[in-house]
């Protein structure tokens, strides 16, 4: 039941943007450059960069862009196409619609517990 | 080479066993360059050189907990294997299917997915073998009338829900679960801290197992306390992951059902080996004393764990340590402190009944500076994480680049004691990779000679 719960109405978003096939390429494009291996999102994966969840409302588009095309001294350029990257920019502007990461409004109860002001639940 | 005697097969897992940990270190040590050198052996990025560290050294927890229970079936609790060629049949799918990952790593051909990030098609010969291991476990400890151990339970549970999280792993492959970013999250965590629980059910029922042997009374092994251990236990593989997404916007309730969960089982396991402990005569101690001295070892990093994972499981604190190296200190901490010294212990346990004088007339005085120069290195490491997590954790978004060069010395502590900590346990696993082949060695010839 518990596991039916998350595989259903548990997970369920519903402001979410269905995702687009632009989308759903540049995730293919973020596994297949094991990306996870230095970024995150909400938290999970790897510490070399930055978590990725709202780099597009929080930097913008043209700077992720500039990072994915030219790279950094921690990040190489993988040499991807404009279309590529695209459709990368596209997965992370869906990744960020869907929360948000970190938490800015929340509030701490005195059980520890911490509730999302701003939960898009 | 298929030998058909039955013990073969173990010792021959935990020798893959050790040198797969070997080379995962060497590769975590190469990252830890690479984190604060990022020009490093360029050639070998860090996309690849984190997934073969962590591969490796995940591949080495199945391959001794494996070989351990391949061993001790036949060996010593006199249990016929069903299938002595199913073993062998196993060992070299696991080979040749890590030998084909590391190639997929090598050549830049990634799946993506955090822990399992080669391409999900070298999933399937993993399927395989380990239905092939279930079937030759089960079959083989059914012959066994009398109630089980604890320890029968622990692995048979570690197997079956090792089956059931790695296909639940593999979920995303399948479009309902992949294009809901939130339930994509949610089932990978889920199924990957299940699957974690399964390799713990491995190795803790690996640990009582030689506690009771060491013992030589099989009470612990029956007993309440080991019992609820179990229960708990598995308690905790079903529910206990939610501490990894309390801010991922799924269901509240989900978030926070974890919240004191994932705090007990540690408990009871750092109980259990210390009540053990205090029971053993000094002729046990020092007739096992590297198997006594590693599980000792686990214990207190047990409660080293304990600690953290008390404090990051608090959603509060958990805002903070989230995402940061404090994660990974507890990740490093439990993998090295408690896992890797349970096998260690299991890998000289063997040695020592199979080999009584080998270790005690050549090389005690190299393990013991092994085992404290890992140990201390550890506690550094452990340490040194801890704080870079704290500065992370401290963050305010700004500057990535200015947050990285402020945990700088902490990350450069890290970096060497994970050196050092490399150098320690290249000296265990030499020996006893050294000493296993000392065992094997007279059980190929009879082999070769039978044939």
């Amino acid at each position: 039941m518990y596991t039916f719960q998350i595989y259903t109405s548990g997970t369920d978003v519903k402001h979410i943007m269905p995702i687009s096939d632009t989308a759903r390429h540049g995730q293919q494009l973020y596994q297949d450059n094991n990306c996870v291996a230095c970024h995150q999102f909400y938290g999970l994966g790897g510490y070399m960069g930055p978590d990725l969840t709202n780099v597009i409302s929080n930097r913008g588009e043209p700077y992720a862009r500039a990072f994915i095309t030219a790279g950094s001294a921690r990040m190489p350029n993988f040499g991807l196409s404009t279309a590529e990257i695209d459709a990368l920019l596209t997965f992370l502007a869906f990744v960020d619609q869907t929360g948000t990461y970190p938490l800015e409004n929340y509030s701490v109860s005195w059980i520890g517990s911490v509730a999302q002001v701003d939960d898009p639940q | 080479m298929i030998s058909d005697d039955p013990s073969f097969g173990g010792l021959r897992f935990m020798q893959l066993g050790m040198v797969a940990l070997a080379i995962g270190m060497l590769f975590g040590v190469i990252g830890g360059f690479q984190f604060l050198f990022p020009e490093f052996l360029q050639e070998l990025l860090f996309t690849k050189t984190r997934p073969m560290h962590v591969s490796m050294v995940i591949a080495s927890i199945f391959l001794i907990a494996i070989g351990g229970i391949y061993f001790y079936l036949p060996r010593q609790c006199k249990l016929a294997l069903f299938s002595v060629r199913a073993v062998s049949w196993h060992y070299w799918i696991f080979l040749t299917t890590g030998l084909a990952i590391i190639a997929c790593y090598l050549s830049g051909k990634f799946g993506g997915r955090e822990y399992f990030e080669f391409p999900p098609i070298l999933s399937l010969p993993i399927f395989l073998s380990w239905i092939m291991f279930g079937v030759n476990y089960f079959k083989t400890v059914r012959q066994d009338k009398k109630p089980w151990p604890v320890y029968y339970w622990m692995w048979g549970t570690g197997i079956v829900f090792f089956f059931i999280t790695y296909t639940e792993s593999h979920l995303w492959l399948i479009p309902y679960f992949r294009d809901n970013m939130v339930r994509e999250i949610m089932v990978q965590w889920k199924s990957y801290g299940a699957l974690t629980g399964s390799w713990n059910m491995l190795v803790y029922g690996t640990a009582l197992y030689i506690a009771t042997r060491i013992s030589g009374c099989d009470k612990y092994a029956r007993s309440k306390l080991a019992f609820s251990l179990y229960f708990l236990g598995l308690f905790n593989l079903m529910f206990g992951w939610a501490h990894h997404t309390y801010f991922v916007p799924s269901e509240t309730w989900i978030r926070t059902f974890a919240y004191f969960v994932s705090m007990t089982e540690l408990y009871i396991f750092g109980k259990i080996i210390w009540d053990w402990r205090s029971s053993l005569e000094d002729w046990q101690k020092n007739r096992y004393c590297n198997a006594y001295r590693f599980l000792i070892a686990a214990d207190i990093w047990v409660f080293v764990n304990l600690g953290l994972a008390l404090i990051i499981s608090v959603p509060a604190f958990n805002l903070f340590t989230h995402g940061t190296h404090i994660t990974v200190a507890h990740a490093m901490g439990s993998t090295i402190g408690i896992n890797m010294m349970v096998l260690l212990a299991s890998v000289f346990y063997v040695i020592r009944e199979e080999l009584p004088n080998e270790v005690h007339a050549n090389c005690s005085r190299q393990l013991r500076f092994g085992f404290w120069t890992a140990n201390i290195s550890l506690a550094v490491f452990f340490s040194a994480l801890i704080l870079a997590g704290i500065g992370k954790g401290v963050y305010d978004g700004a500057s990535f680049q200015e947050m990285m060069t402020g945990i700088r010395p902490f990350l450069l502590a890290f970096t060497l004691s994970g050196v050092s900590m490399m150098v320690g346990f290249w000296i265990i696993l030499w020996h006893g990779f050294r000493l296993m082949g000392k065992i094997i060695a007279p059980v190929r010839l009879s082999a070769a000679q039978a044939a």
